[in-house]
């Protein structure tokens, strides 16, 4: 085959396929983060008397929370290289900071969350704060599902190294974890910046 | 040679990748704090800085897709970008038209009840 020099060529095999399956469960996932997404938009002005955006968002904690989950998309993208390549000690170390990245970052939505409802300003004050919770704590959900399978793997791959089932769910573990950072973008963006505007 | 090419596809090779991710990872901070700076600095009025705060975030998804998740750059992988090209339609259609709807009905809600009352029986309805 023609291929440019910095290409190479590919076989599908039961990786690809994977990959292609749990990239159609994202785009499905996808739909699902609309939908919440959809409903806190029309919910966003509903605050019955409560606190509204602007009186609970704190812009540089949220800066920082998507600075840390952005590195640790990066993180992680280091990591599915390195398993790719065979190189099991930079796999280790790339998936472990994204772990502790990851785990920085759940816990400063916890504690975000712990104010709020320390303050009486939880869901079930107004629609918005019900959407705006279900919204940013769906999200936190799938990132700490998705911590509990990167300690998995990390395991699996400091006991019985990179095989080729391994480096494939490191593969999808790094489309998830990519796409999750993605859906934080739209979070920071519509959520906490337009609903501080 | 026919049955071959239909069973792979070309990808780029790691070391061009690392440099893919950096860009990336650069390019997603820069927009980041650039929306950022726009908001906490009151740098543009209301409109405009909605729009722009969207573009970004449309902006940073684009290259986050194409850089980390390496969307397009796969050759013969028509059938994921047909997905994901999918997934967009349901999704601009599920949060246009949630918008549009509720907005719509909250505009006929704006009457108290009594009056509302009189306004169906006039109108026969909606």
């Amino acid at each position: 085959m023609n291929t440019f020099p910095h290409e190479q060529v590919v076989e599908h095999t039961s990786e690809t396929r994977a990959v292609f399956g749990f990239w159609v469960y994202v785009m499905s996932d996808c739909v699902l983060f609309a939908s919440l997404f959809a409903v806190f938009a029309v919910l966003r002005m509903s605050t019955f008397g409560g606190p509204s955006g602007s009186d609970i968002f704190d812009l540089p904690f949220v800066l920082k929370e998507t600075l840390i989950l952005l590195t640790s998309s990066f993180t992680c993208g280091l990591g599915v290289l390195a398993a790719r390549s065979g190189d099991r000690r930079a796999t280790i170390f790339s998936f472990v900071w994204t772990f502790i990245l990851g785990a920085a970052f759940v816990a400063l939505e916890l504690s975000e969350f712990a104010q709020l409802l320390a303050r009486g300003e939880g869901p079930q004050v107004s629609a918005f704060l019900s959407s705006y919770f279900t919204l940013v704590g769906t999200h936190g959900l799938h990132v700490t599902l998705g911590l509990i399978w990167m300690l998995i793997l990390i395991v699996r791959v400091v006991q019985s190294g990179l095989t080729r089932s391994t480096t494939r769910k490191l593969m999808l573990l790094g489309i998830f974890w990519h796409f999750l950072d993605i859906i934080w973008i739209f979070i920071f963006s519509i959520v906490y910046l337009i609903g501080v505007v | 040679m026919k049955n071959q090419r239909e069973h792979v596809s070309v990808v780029p090779h790691r070391s061009a990748l690392v440099g893919f991710y950096l860009v990336g990872f650069a390019f997603s901070i820069l927009c980041t704090v650039s929306a950022y700076i726009l908001v906490a600095w009151h740098l543009l009025p209301q409109g405009v800085l909605i729009a722009t705060i969207l573009e970004l975030a449309l902006l940073q998804c684009a290259v986050q897709m194409v850089c980390f998740l390496h969307l397009g750059l796969e050759k013969h992988s028509h059938l994921k970008l047909l997905v994901f090209g999918f997934a967009l339609l349901i999704v601009a259609i599920l949060i246009a038209g949630s918008l549009w709807i509720m907005h719509n009905l909250n505009e006929h809600m704006v009457m108290a009840p009594s009056q509302m009352e009189l306004y169906m029986r006039h109108e026969g309805g909606f």
